[in-house]
């Protein structure tokens, strides 16, 4: 039995010894571990829950929200629709303010990582102090200075700067002429349909064309050309069915048009301006990051400077762009959960916020508002992670 | 795997530990502690707000320092939790804080469904609504279209769809967090109306630069009572709660002031008045407390009336009538159970 002992010891130690065997080991009590810590906290919930006789149940999702949210831009939502309703509002309303921040963002940054680099002493040097203010500022302090400044400098609506008796910037939204489709505007839309198409086909063919014998269309001027023309045209054909229905200052408010609404204006730019500087940064890195070796090389076999840049610097900048891209895309969606700071009705607003106080369902509430967040910024990183493939070094 | 299995007992043995604090024992605890935590607001004038040296005033913030000079014998021995409108019942719930005084309406979901228990009303409010003066306009039932500032999280967005809804008319809300988010909003014009409970209203117009550019419109559109809450599922530490709300409303009923508390317990011939202070009964004992708890809070913060006055009566910048909260026998509603 002696032996047999020392034999088991000294294989537990060889074992210890051994660096695979180890590996694993470290592993499995580290699963272990942060298995046993999660379930502390579930149980930890699922106790003090029970302590004070709470029931964890989505139920109440299908009860009246009873409360109102002015900014709605997809769904028609009364007070009398339910919780669930509630919370798509405020799921839609990020999903804009993000969608739009992106964009807005993305255009802004490359903007500012081109300047950053100009050789214009004057450009440059103001992009970096832009840039350096700006991203050394919590967002927050961001939203709040732009939602302070539309408030509190613009004119309130019976005061307001009226652009053309159409237009109208006031603190309460810049309102502008909304349009109204009329008989024979879905002619118009369809004609525009085909003629993106066409305009594919023929960008298609032109790149065809290229390969096989070398020259070059003018694509981007015929393609432009193609879906005006063909719209314009059909415009006129069908007897102009289009309208405008113009703002006007009724009561306390303006009515009719469309509104970009302070609270919307303020959380995008900020939002946008503040992630841009990040981008343009990573834009900046990515460019000097392509030798200039290769600036020269492509001058060298006759190509002009603006193909240069399209033809084989940015290909090559964008490799190194786009995964640290992807996290700025991350953090301005996640970001946009400060909305509630200036009342814009958001995720968090709603279903998280007045939702979560009226119906005392901390832990469900919450669980729906981390999983949005979860599914907005995987699909976020699945969309570019394709992306990312697409343009990365293809080697034949 | 000798190491998991203990670490997992470990675990649960914490998990149970966290949990038992949030139970029973309220009282144990904050003894314990020497220090009573009060969910109070982020601020509203008149009710509860730090001064320059950061010490909280007001009325719900006296009525904390109530309850600790019944629990502790120190009225100073409060810690205030602040909270927004949002995050106040988390808070309760969670245990950060051990009762809330936070101008808080009481309603069926909220004792139901949020779990909590109220122990009456230190203040019957009801929602109304301020417009600047320049607006010329007398009654809530002209607000069809108008922009209205709301804070989050509070009963008040319920009342004002309910309300506006009822009437036909329409209205943009405009959601702030806090209180004075919202203020800043209705003076920069985003919004033309500010909707809160009337108290809120005088206490909010009270720090303007014009109060007298301000009114606040004739219609009440909702039943505002507010009160104290505990979490549920200890019923001692409720019945503290309730009867320290009753004790201050008894001693005015019956003329017990902080300046005269000494002699009507040395002088008094009303046994109710001798019970209330300890002299004659063991109701101290019978809640948990030491004999004198009633006495201590009369002496160190004063009866229901002086709490009034001092904080938002007539006399102070927020000049707010007793109107309902008057005691009964003077036409209000403020009417407190006997001491028996």
């Amino acid at each position: 039995m002696a032996i047999a002992s020392v034999e088991n010891r000294s294989s537990i130690a060889s074992l210890w010894r051994n660096k695979e065997a180890r590996s694993v080991i470290v592993q499995i009590i580290t699963v272990t571990v942060v298995f046993a810590l999660v379930a502390l906290a579930l149980r930890n919930v699922a106790v003090n829950l029970e302590a004070i006789g709470k029931e964890f149940s989505f139920d109440f999702l299908t009860a009246p929200a009873a409360y109102d949210i002015t900014f709605s831009p997809f769904l028609d939502y009364t007070s009398r629709d339910t919780h669930l309703i509630a919370a798509a509002v405020g799921i839609l309303n990020t999903l804009l303010v993000a969608v739009c921040g992106i964009a807005f963002a993305t255009l802004l940054g490359f903007t500012m990582g081109v300047l950053r680099l100009s050789g214009n002493w004057l450009i440059s040097r103001m992009a970096y102090v832009f840039i350096e203010f700006t991203r050394n500022v919590p967002v927050l302090l961001h939203i709040l200075l732009v939602h302070g400044i539309v408030v509190t400098t613009l004119p309130a609506p019976r005061n307001a700067i009226g652009i053309g008796d159409t237009m109208f910037v006031s603190n309460r939204g810049f309102y502008v002429p909304a349009p109204v489709f009329e008989d024979g505007a879905g002619i118009v839309g369809a004609v525009l349909v085909i003629a993106i198409v066409a305009a594919m086909g023929f960008r298609r063919w032109a790149k065809r064309m290229q390969d096989e014998t070398g020259k070059i269309y003018p694509v981007f001027w015929i393609c432009t050309g193609i879906v005006a023309g063909a719209t314009a045209v059909a415009f006129l054909a069908a007897g102009m069915p289009l309208s405008w229905e113009v703002p006007a200052l009724k009561g306390f408010n303006f009515k009719g048009g469309m509104a970009l609404k302070p609270e919307f204006l303020a959380l995008w730019l900020a939002l946008s301006y503040y992630t841009s500087c990040f981008i343009a940064e990573i834009v900046r890195a990515g460019i000097l990051a392509v030798s200039h070796g290769q600036t020269e090389a492509a001058h060298a076999l006759g190509l002009r400077p603006n193909r240069t840049l399209q033809l084989v610097v940015i290909p090559q900048a964008l490799r190194i762009i786009v995964p640290p891209l992807v996290s700025q895309y991350l953090n301005l969606t996640k970001n946009s959960s400060l909305a509630i700071a200036i009342g814009y009705m958001d995720v968090v607003a709603t279903i998280g916020g007045i939702s979560l106080m009226q119906t005392g369902k901390e832990v469900e509430t919450m669980i729906i508002v981390l999983g949005v967040y979860l599914v907005f910024s995987l699909t976020i990183s699945a969309f570019m992670n394709w992306f990312n493939r697409s343009i990365r070094l293809k080697e034949r | 795997m000798k190491t998991t299995t203990s670490a997992t007992a470990g675990a649960i043995a914490l998990a149970l530990g966290l949990a038992g604090s949030a139970q029973a024992g309220t009282l144990e605890d904050v003894q314990a502690r020497g220090v009573l935590n009060c969910v109070v607001s982020t601020g509203v004038a008149g009710f509860a707000y730090p001064d320059d040296a950061g010490k909280w005033h007001g009325f719900d913030v006296d009525f904390c320092r109530a309850t600790a000079a019944a629990v502790l014998g120190d009225p100073e021995a409060i810690k205030a939790v602040t909270s927004t409108g949002k995050t106040r019942f988390t808070k309760l719930n969670a245990g950060e804080g051990d009762v809330l005084w936070r101008n808080t309406t009481i309603t069926f979901s909220r004792d139901v469904g949020v779990k909590l228990r109220f122990h009456g009303v230190n203040y019957y409010d009801g929602q109304g609504f301020m417009v600047p003066k320049s607006l010329g306009i007398s009654s809530a039932k002209e607000l069809d279209g108008a922009s209205v500032c709301i804070q989050t999280g509070t009963t008040t967005e319920l009342n004002l769809a309910d309300y506006f809804h009822s009437n036909g008319m329409k209205y943009e809300a405009v959601t702030i967090e806090t209180n004075n988010e919202a203020r800043q909003n209705y003076l920069a014009g985003r919004c033309d109306v500010y909707t809160t409970d009337a108290s809120g209203l005088a206490s909010t117009r009270s720090t303007f630069t014009d109060p007298e550019n301000h009114v606040v419109l004739p219609e009440i559109i909702s039943k505002e009572p507010l009160g104290p809450a505990t979490r549920h599922g200890d019923d001692q530490w409720s019945d503290i709660v309730t009867w320290v709300l009753n004790a201050t409303v008894t001693a005015e009923e019956k003329g017990v002031t902080s300046a005269n508390v000494d002699d009507m317990m040395a002088n008094s011939k009303d046994p109710e008045v001798l019970r209330l202070l300890g002299v004659e009964g063991n109701q101290g004992s019978e809640l948990g407390l030491s004999a004198d708890w009633a006495y201590n809070i009369i002496k160190s913060v004063g009866n229901y009336g002086e709490i009034f006055e001092r904080n938002i009566g007539v006399n102070t910048p927020i000049g707010l009538a007793r109107g309902l909260n008057a005691l009964w026998t003077d036409g209000g509603l403020q009417y407190s159970p006997p001491f028996r």
